[in-house]
C-alpha cells in the first residue's frame, strides 16, 4: 500500500476535450483546485489529453516528478481508461495506480450552470484522489486459448465463416441441425439484383466446405449446453440419429429408388410441401453431405417393423442402414464460437384477410423461389396448386412487416426479392404481374437500377397496402386484391390468378433458448443482439461468441457473407493472440471467513462461483467484476480488487467534504 | 336455465322492431327467458364514446348498474349497444379512477327503481354482457335449435353478414377474421349458407349513409353485388343499423349498379323462427320493405 512508501505523489491532469469539456467547465479553475488536494504533486490541464502530447506529459512527470498515482479527468473510462493505463505503464509505475474521473458524460455534457458543474467536477476529482491513494497494483492476468472455433448454423452465414477461419488454419466444427449445409439460399432460385443463380454461386461453397481438411461438418445436430469462458468453452453437441452411416453411404440412392413406397407420401420440407418425398430421401441434389436420410414417421420399419426393408438389400455390403441408431452426445473443447443460427419466414397464416392456407391460388414468396426453381417441385414450370398456369399474378409486400399486429421492422429483403420473383415470373409466363407496396426499399448497390429495370418489362406498380384478398364472384377462379391506391387516389379491386406474399423474416421458433444456452441477449424483435450497433456489429455480450448473418437482424446475402467474414476476422484476432488478458478487478472470498452460505452462489449472472469443501470459490477467469457477491455476502468476506470497502468510503468522502 | 337480462336499446323499439319481435318469438319457443331490463337508457352508441369518452362511459355504466342487480347475463341484440357495453366494461377494468369517477357521479345522481329509500345506484365491473349470437349458440347450442325446426328453409340460399361491431375491436365469442356463429344457426335452418361469402364482416357505411352518402352507397352496393353475384336469396343481419343501411338504399343501389338489386334482409332471428314454423307477422316480415314471400314461393316453384 502507498502509505508504506511514504506519502503518496499524485499527479492530477484536468482534459478540455476541446470545447466538450471546457465549455462548460472551468478547467483552469478546476486544475488550481485540484493543487490544494491531500497528496497532489503535481496539477495540470491540457486540451486532449488523449493525444500523444497528452500522454506524454503524463509519463515525463512520473519519471521527473517521480508520481506513483495517476488522475486524469476527462472523459467515460470506456473510451480511454486502456489509453491512460497502457501511458502510465509506459512511464514505469503500475498501470492499476490509476483513476479517470468522467467530466464529460457525467458533467460537461449534461449541464448548463457553469459554476455548478465546475463545483461537481472538482467534487469528482477529490473524490478520485482520495481513493487512488488506496490503490493497490495488479496485474492482468492471462490464460491461454483453445485454438479450435465451432460455427452454429450452416447457411450461407456459417459456411463464409468457416471456409474463412478454416482457410486461416483454424480447425472448425460447423454444426447444422438440418441434414444438409446449405440453409434458405440453397433454396432460392437467383439472387437479386444480379440474377446469379443461387445454387451455382452456394453449391462450390459447400463443397468447398466438405472437401476442406479443417472442416468437420456435423449435420443433424445441436447445441445443447455451452460451458466454459472465452477461449475455454466447452459445448456438448448433440447428434440426432440419421439412420445412415455417414461414412459408409456413397450417396447413390439406390435405397430410394427401391423403398417400398412407390411414390412419396410426405411433404418435402425443402419444396415447402409443393412435392412429396419418400421416407428414405436426399434432401435436395446437391445436399452435403451427399448422404441420404430415414424419416422414422414415415418409414414402415419404424412403424411396424415389418417391412420387407429393399432398401437394405439394395445397399448390400456398403451396409449403410442402420435401423438402431440412436441419439448421441459429444463434448468439444472450442476457444469461440460464431452463431450464424438464421431466420425463419413469417407465418402467413397469422394474415387471415390475405387467405393463406385457405385459397389454393395464394402462395408465399419462397413457396414461389422453389416453384421457378428448375430442380423445384414442376421443374421450373410455374404451375399452380390446381393445375393452372397464372395469366395475372398480384405481389403483396410488407407481409409480417412494418405492421403493428405483427412485426413492427422492416425486414430488409423484401422489396428486393419481390422486384426479382416478379422478373421471374413474367419471363416464365409473360403474366401481367401486379405489385402492391408501401415504400419501395433498395438501398444496395444496383437495387434501384434493378427496381427501373423490371419496372420497364411492363410490371405494375401500386402504392398502396392490399386490405383483402377474396375469390371473385361467379365461380372465376381469381382472387380479387382489393388496396387503396394512394398514388391515383382510388380504390383498386384486381382480379388475379396468383398472389405472392413478400413474407418477411424473424428470429427461429427456439431463438429464446438459444440466447439462453450461449447466454447472449435479444433486441426488441427477438433477433440476438450485437455488443454495439456500430462499433461492435458481430460481437456479443458474452466474450469470444460472436454472430453472423440473420439471426442477428433480417439482412440479405452481400450483407450476411460480409458479416459472416467480420465475425470471422473477429474470432481470428481472439483466437491467434494465443491467450486472453483478463481484467484484474475481479471479486474473490477471504476463505478462512467464509461461512459456505451460499448466498453468493445463485446470484452471479455469470456463474463464476463454485461450492466446494463448505466454502465459495470465484473463479476469476469466470467472473465480471459486477460486485453482485461483494453487495450480498451477509458475513462481507467478499472483497473486489479495485472496489475494496476502504476505496469506495474515501470515494464517498471525496465527493461529501471539501478537503 | 335462468334467463338474462334484456337490454333492447333505442333501434330494437324503433326501426329494429322486427328484430326485437322475432328475438323475443325465438327465445320465448326455446324457452329461454329475457327479462327487459326496468328503465334502461341509451347506450351513448359510438358517436357519444368519439366526442366525451367519460360522459359516455358514465351513461352506458348506469345500464350495467341496472343490470348487475339480478346477477344474470345481459343480453344486448344490437351490435352498437353490444360493443358500447363492452367496451365499457374494459375501459372501466383497465382504469380504476375512471371506475372511481363514473361511480361517484352514479351514486350521486341514480337511484335504484322501485326503492323507498333511494338506494344509490353503483357499479363493481360484474355483469357479462352477450350478443344474442352468443347465447344461442354457445348457451342454448345449435341442436337444440335444430330440434325446434318444423319448416327447414331448404333451397333458400342465405349469405351471413356479421357487421363490424361484434368482431372489432374485441371478438370475444368468435373468430375476427371468420366469424361462424350465425354459419351455424343458420346451418340448423336447413337453408344452404354462403359460407364463402367473403364480405362477412365488411362496413355497412353504418352512419356515413347520411354524412357522406357516396362513400356509404358505394360500400352498400359493394355488399349487396357480391351476396346476389354468389346466388343468395337472402342476406341475414344481425344489426338494426346494416339491416337498415342494407334493405333501405336498394333503390339507389339499383341506380348505381344499373341493374335491380331486390334482396330481402332478414334478421338471423326471423329466419330461425321461420324454421321453427313461427308465423310471419309474429317475427315482423310484413314490415320488411323487400318481402321475403316472393323468393319463398320462387323457391317452392323450383322445388
Amino acid at each position: 500500500m502507498s502509505e508504506s512508501n511514504g506519502t503518496p505523489r499524485i499527479g492530477v491532469y484536468v482534459c478540455h476535450c476541446g470545447t466538450n469539456i471546457a465549455a462548460t467547465i472551468d478547467v483552469f479553475a478546476a486544475q488550481v483546485a485540484a493543487e490544494s488536494m491531500p497528496g497532489v504533486t503535481i496539477s495540470r490541464e491540457y486540451k486532449y489529453m488523449c493525444s500523444d502530447p497528452g500522454q506524454e506529459i503524463i509519463k515525463e512527470d512520473i519519471r521527473e516528478l517521480g508520481l506513483d498515482r495517476v488522475v486524469v479527468a476527462s472523459c467515460s473510462p470506456c473510451l480511454h481508461e486502456e489509453t491512460f493505463r497502457n501511458a502510465i505503464a509506459d512511464g514505469g509505475i503500475n498501470p492499476y495506480y490509476f483513476q479517470m474521473v468522467n467530466i464529460r458524460e457525467h458533467a460537461s455534457w449534461v449541464h448548463k450552470d457553469k459554476a455548478a458543474a465546475t463545483e461537481k467536477a472538482v467534487d469528482l476529482i477529490r473524490a478520485a484522489v482520495r481513493r487512488v491513494r488506496l490503490h493497490e497494483p495488479l496485474e492482468a492476468r492471462r490464460v491461454p486459448i483453445e485454438p479450435k472455433v465451432m460455427v452454429v448454423g450452416a447457411g450461407i452465414a456459417g459456411i463464409h465463416a468457416a471456409l474463412t477461419m478454416a482457410n486461416a488454419g483454424k480447425h472448425v466444427y460447423l454444426v447444422e441441425r438440418e441434414p444438409s449445409i446449405g440453409g434458405h439460399m440453397a433454396m432460392f432460385d437467383k439472387t437479386f439484383p444480379t440474377l446469379d443463380c443461387a445454387a451455382c454461386i452456394l453449391t462450390p461453397k459447400m463443397t468447398q466446405v466438405r472437401a476442406h481438411p479443417n472442416i468437420e461438418i456435423m449435420t443433424m445436430s445441436e447445441v445443447t449446453e455451452v460451458d466454459g469462458f472465452v477461449g475455454n468453452y466447452t459445448v456438448t453437441v448433440k447428434h440426432n440419429p440419421r439412420y445412415i452411416i455417414e461414412e459408409a453411404c456413397v450417396g447413390c440412392q439406390e435405397c430410394i429408388d427401391a423403398c417400398v413406397f412407390r411414390n412419396g407420401k410426405t411433404p418435402d420440407e425443402f419444396n415447402l410441401g409443393l412435392s412429396k418425398r419418400k421416407p428414405i430421401y436426399m434432401p435436395f441434389p446437391q445436399a452435403v453431405p451427399q448422404v441420404v436420410l430415414i424419416d422414422p414417421d414415415g418409414c414402415i420399419e419404424f412403424r411396424t417393423g415389418k417391412c420387407k426393408k429393399t432398401c437394405v438389400e439394395v445397399c448390400a455390403d456398403r451396409n449403410a442402414i442402420d435401423f438402431q441408431q440412436e441419439v448421441t452426445f459429444e463434448d468439444l473443447n472450442v476457444g469461440a464460437i460464431i452463431i450464424a443460427t438464421g431466420f425463419k419466414t413469417f407465418d402467413a397464416t397469422r394474415v387471415p384477410r390475405y387467405g393463406y392456407g385457405k385459397f389454393d391460388g395464394v402462395y408465399t414468396a419462397l413457396e414461389i423461389e422453389r416453384l421457378v426453381n428448375a430442380s423445384g417441385p414442376t421443374e421450373g414450370d410455374i404451375v399452380m396448386r390446381d393445375g393452372r398456369k397464372p395469366k395475372s399474378i398480384g405481389v403483396i409486400h410488407c407481409v409480417g412487416s412494418r405492421d403493428k399486429n405483427t412485426n413492427e421492422y422492416c425486414s430488409r429483403v423484401c422489396c428486393m426479392y419481390s422486384l426479382k420473383l416478379s422478373h421471374l415470373l413474367r419471363e416464365k409466363t409473360d403474366a401481367e404481374i401486379y405489385e402492391f407496396y408501401i415504400d419501395m426499399r433498395t438501398p444496395g448497390k444496383g437495387f434501384e437500377e434493378f427496381y427501373n429495370r423490371v419496372e420497364k418489362e411492363g410490371v405494375h406498380f401500386i402504392r398502396g397496402k392490399v386490405a383483402d384478398v377474396y375469390p371473385e364472384a361467379g365461380n372465376t377462379g381469381k382472387l380479387v386484391l382489393q388496396a387503396e391506391d394512394t398514388l391515383a387516389g382510388m380504390v383498386r379491386k384486381i382480379p388475379v390468378d396468383m398472389v405472392v406474399l413478400a413474407t418477411g423474416l424473424e428470429p427461429k421458433d427456439d431463438a429464446e433458448d438459444v440466447r439462453r444456452t450461449f447466454n447472449i441477449t435479444c433486441s426488441g424483435g427477438g433477433f440476438f443482439m450485437e455488443r454495439h450497433p456500430k462499433l461492435a456489429p458481430v460481437s456479443t455480450f458474452t466474450d469470444g461468441v460472436f454472430l453472423a448473418g440473420a439471426c442477428q437482424g433480417p439482412k440479405d446475402i452481400p450483407d450476411t457473407v460480409a458479416q459472416a467474414g467480420a465475425a470471422a476476422a473477429e474470432v481470428l484476432a481472439l483466437v491467434d493472440a494465443g491467450f486472453i488478458e483478463l481484467e484484474p478487478n475481479t471479486a474473490f472470498v477471504v476463505e478462512e471467513e467464509c461461512s459456505g452460505c451460499k448466498t453468493c452462489v445463485g446470484l452471479c449472472p455469470f456463474h463464476a462461483i463454485a461450492y466446494d469443501n463448505g466454502k465459495a470459490h470465484i473463479n476469476e477467469v469466470l467472473c465480471k467484476g459486477c460486485g453482485t457477491c461483494v453487495a450480498a455476502c451477509p458475513s462481507g468476506v467478499i472483497r473486489q480488487n479495485l472496489f475494496e470497502d476502504g476505496e469506495i468510503f474515501e470515494e464517498i468522502v471525496g465527493v461529501l467534504t471539501n478537503a | 336455465m335462468t334467463g338474462y337480462d334484456y337490454y333492447p336499446g333505442c333501434s330494437l323499439k324503433g326501426t329494429g322492431k322486427p328484430y326485437e319481435e322475432s328475438l323475443l318469438a325465438v327465445f320465448g319457443a326455446l324457452g329461454v327467458g329475457l327479462d327487459e331490463l326496468e328503465d334502461w337508457n341509451c347506450c351513448g352508441a359510438t358517436a357519444y364514446m368519439a366526442v366525451d369518452e367519460l360522459k359516455a362511459v358514465a351513461l352506458a355504466t348506469r345500464n350495467l348498474a341496472l343490470a348487475e342487480r339480478s346477477g344474470k347475463d345481459l343480453v344486448a341484440p344490437c351490435n352498437a349497444c353490444w360493443l358500447v357495453l363492452n367496451k365499457t366494461n374494459h375501459r372501466l377494468e383497465d382504469d380504476e379512477s375512471l371506475q372511481r369517477t363514473v361511480c361517484s357521479a352514479l351514486g350521486a345522481t341514480c337511484t335504484v327503481p322501485n326503492t323507498a329509500d333511494k338506494e344509490p345506484l353503483t357499479y363493481t365491473g360484474t355483469v357479462n354482457v352477450r350478443h344474442p349470437l352468443d347465447v344461442l349458440v354457445n348457451d342454448v347450442g345449435v341442436d337444440a335449435i335444430a330440434e325446434k325446426v318444423t319448416k327447414p328453409l331448404e333451397g333458400l340460399t342465405v349469405a351471413p353478414y356479421y357487421g363490424c361491431q361484434i368482431v372489432r375491436p374485441l371478438s370475444p365469442f368468435d373468430d375476427q377474421d371468420n366469424p361462424v356463429t350465425m354459419d351455424k344457426l343458420l346451418g340448423a335452418t336447413g337453408c344452404t349458407v354462403l359460407e364463402d361469402y367473403p364480405f362477412k364482416t365488411r362496413c355497412c357505411g353504418a352512419s356515413q349513409m347520411m354524412t357522406m352518402p357516396d362513400v356509404g352507397l358505394d360500400l352498400v352496393s359493394m355488399l349487396l353485388e357480391d351476396a346476389v353475384a354468389r346466388g343468395a336469396d337472402v342476406i341475414a343481419v344481425a344489426c338494426p343499423l346494416c339491416q337498415f343501411n342494407l334493405e333501405g338504399y336498394q333503390p339507389k343501389v339499383s341506380n348505381l349498379l344499373g341493374e335491380k338489386v331486390n334482396v330481402p334482409i332478414l334478421y338471423f332471428t326471423q329466419l330461425i323462427g321461420m324454421a321453427m314454423g313461427i308465423d310471419h307477422k309474429t317475427l315482423g316480415l310484413q314490415r320488411s320493405f323487400v318481402k321475403v314471400e316472393p323468393v319463398l314461393a320462387g323457391r317452392s316453384a323450383h322445388e
